[in-house]
C-alpha cells in the first residue's frame, strides 16, 4: 500500500480545487460543486473513519445477535429478525448498539446534523 | 401539448380584469407541474400579481395520491372560507383559455425557504411567536367542509404498508428503518376523519415578518385523515434545518403548537400521537432518500445531487433511533 499521499489526502486536494474554482461558475455548477465537494468530505471521512467504525459495528452487532460473522450477514440477519418481530424495541441491548453505530455513521455522512434532542 | 404561455395569458388578461400581462417568468417545474408568475397591467385595480400553476403531463387523480388543481381550487377557496390564511383563487382555467389543467392564485408576498425562517435576522423578533399561529392556522383547515371535494382517506396501516412496499422494493436493509416500520406498525393511532392539508410544513407554509403566517400553499396532497398528521410534518427534524432544539419547523415548541391548535377550537392532540407521526414522518422521508438513491443506481438519473441524498438516510435513522428511545 502506497502510505504518501494517502487516498483521504488525494480526495482532500480535489476538494480544494473545486472549492477554489466554485466562485466563478454560473449559479447551477456552482450549486453541483458545492455538492461534490460535500461528496468528497463524505469520502475522506469514510476512508479515514470508516475502518474503525464497521469494525465496531461488527462487534455490536455479533453481541446482539450472539455470533460472529460480516456486517453484511449480521444486518441481513437483524433486519430478518426485526421484520418477523424476534426482536423489537425491547430487546435488551438492541436500541443501543443501533444507536452507537448510526451516530458513527452520521459522523461519516453528515458531521454536522443536529440529531432530536433528548427529552 | 406544447403552449406559448406568455402569449396565452396575454390573450387571458381580460377574463383577469386587465389588457395585459407583464414579466412572465416560469419559476419552478416538477416533471409534471409549472408554476409561472406574472402580473395583470390595465385594469381597474392597477398591477396584480399572480402566479399560475399547470400541469404539463397526463395525470389520473383517480391513481394519484395528489388532487387535481380543480380539486386544488376548491380546497384553497373553501379554505379561505374558513379564515386559512391563503392565496385567493382568481380562476379555475377552462378549456377554452388554452392552458390545459392549470389555475390562477394571487402571488403572496411573503418567505417559504424554512433555511431563512430559521436564521435571517428579519424573522428574529417574530420566530418566538411563529408555533402558535401555526396550529391555529392547522384547527381552521381542519374545520373545513369537503362535501364535493374528492379527496382521499389516508388509512395510517395502508399508508404504512405502501412505504413498506417500496422499502422492499429498494433491497436495502436497514435495520433501524425496520425496527420503526415494525414498530409503528404494531401501535397505529386511531383514524379520525379529519380534512388536512397533507403537506403542512416548511416551504408550504408562507410567513410575512410583519403578519406571521401570510399563507398556506400547495393543497395537491390534501387528504382525510388524523389532525396529528398536520401537525406532525412541520416537526420532523430534517425540516428543523440544523434548529434541532425548536421542535416545531426550527423555531418553535411542541407546547405552543398545540395551545395554538386548542385555541382555534382543535380536538385535543396528545403530543404522543405527534410524535408517532413524526416518526412515521422521517421513515417516509428515509424511504424518499433511499428511492433517490435507487435512481442514480438504476441510471435513470446522473446529478452528483442523487447519490449524495442517499447518504441523508442516516439523518432520519438517528432521529428515529432517539425517537425510540424517548419511547414513542
Amino acid at each position: 500500500m502506497i502510505e504518501h499521499p494517502r487516498a483521504d489526502e488525494l480526495v482532500e486536494a480535489v476538494s480544494r480545487w473545486i472549492d477554489g474554482v466554485r466562485p466563478g461558475l454560473p449559479p447551477r455548477d456552482a450549486f453541483l460543486a458545492r455538492v461534490a465537494v460535500n461528496v468528497l468530505g463524505v469520502v475522506r471521512r469514510e476512508l479515514t473513519q470508516g475502518p474503525a467504525a464497521e469494525a465496531a459495528a461488527i462487534g455490536r452487532l455479533s453481541a446482539l445477535l450472539g455470533h460472529e460473522g460480516d456486517l453484511k450477514a449480521l444486518n441481513a440477519e437483524l433486519c430478518e429478525r426485526l421484520q418477523s418481530g424476534e426482536m423489537d424495541v425491547a430487546t435488551p441491548g438492541l436500541l443501543a448498539a443501533l444507536k452507537a453505530n448510526i451516530t458513527e455513521q452520521i459522523a461519516i455522512d453528515q458531521p454536522n446534523y443536529n440529531p432530536e434532542p433528548d427529552r | 401539448m406544447e403552449v406559448d404561455i406568455v402569449a396565452t395569458l396575454e390573450r387571458l388578461a381580460p377574463t383577469l380584469g386587465g389588457t395585459g400581462i407583464e414579466d412572465a417568468q416560469r419559476l419552478s417545474g416538477g416533471a409534471s407541474m409549472e408554476t409561472w408568475a406574472f402580473a395583470v397591467t390595465g385594469g381597474d385595480a392597477g398591477r396584480r400579481e399572480m402566479i399560475l400553476r399547470r400541469r404539463s403531463a397526463p395525470f389520473d387523480e383517480e391513481t394519484s395520491r395528489s388532487v387535481s388543481l380543480a380539486t386544488e381550487a376548491a380546497l384553497i377557496t373553501e379554505a379561505g372560507r374558513v379564515g386559512a390564511p391563503v392565496a385567493p383563487l382568481i380562476r379555475l382555467c377552462q378549456p377554452q383559455d388554452g392552458l390545459g389543467e392549470a389555475h390562477i392564485t394571487a402571488r403572496i408576498a411573503g418567505e417559504t425557504l424554512g433555511r431563512k425562517i430559521v436564521s435571517d435576522p428579519k424573522f428574529d423578533a417574530l420566530r418566538p411567536k411563529l408555533a402558535r399561529p401555526c396550529g391555529q392556522v392547522a384547527a381552521k383547515i381542519h374545520t373545513m367542509n369537503g362535501q364535493g371535494i374528492p379527496l382521499k382517506t389516508a388509512d395510517v396501516n395502508v399508508e404504512i404498508e405502501r412505504y413498506e412496499a417500496v422499502y422492499r422494493a429498494t433491497g436495502a436493509q436497514r435495520p433501524i428503518l425496520e425496527l420503526a416500520l415494525q414498530h409503528l406498525k404494531r401501535n397505529p393511532p386511531p383514524v379520525p376523519t379529519t380534512l388536512l392539508h397533507g403537506d403542512f410544513r416548511n416551504g408550504n407554509i408562507m410567513f410575512d415578518p410583519d403578519k406571521g403566517v401570510a399563507a398556506v400553499l400547495d393543497w395537491e396532497l390534501s387528504h382525510y385523515g388524523d389532525p396529528a398528521e398536520d401537525l406532525s410534518w412541520i416537526c420532523v427534524n430534517s425540516w428543523r434545518f440544523g434548529k434541532a432544539d425548536s421542535p416545531v419547523g426550527g423555531f418553535g415548541d411542541y407546547q405552543e403548537l398545540l395551545d395554538g391548535y386548542a385555541e382555534a377550537g382543535g380536538v385535543e392532540v396528545p403530543l404522543s400521537r405527534v410524535l408517532y407521526w413524526q416518526a412515521l414522518g422521517s421513515l417516509k422521508w428515509g424511504i424518499m432518500c433511499l428511492t433517490m438513491y435507487q435512481s442514480y443506481a438504476t441510471g435513470m438519473e446522473k446529478s452528483v445531487e442523487r447519490p449524495m441524498i442517499g447518504r441523508r438516510v442516516s439523518e432520519t435513522e438517528i432521529d428515529l433511533v432517539k425517537l425510540l428511545e424517548a419511547g414513542l
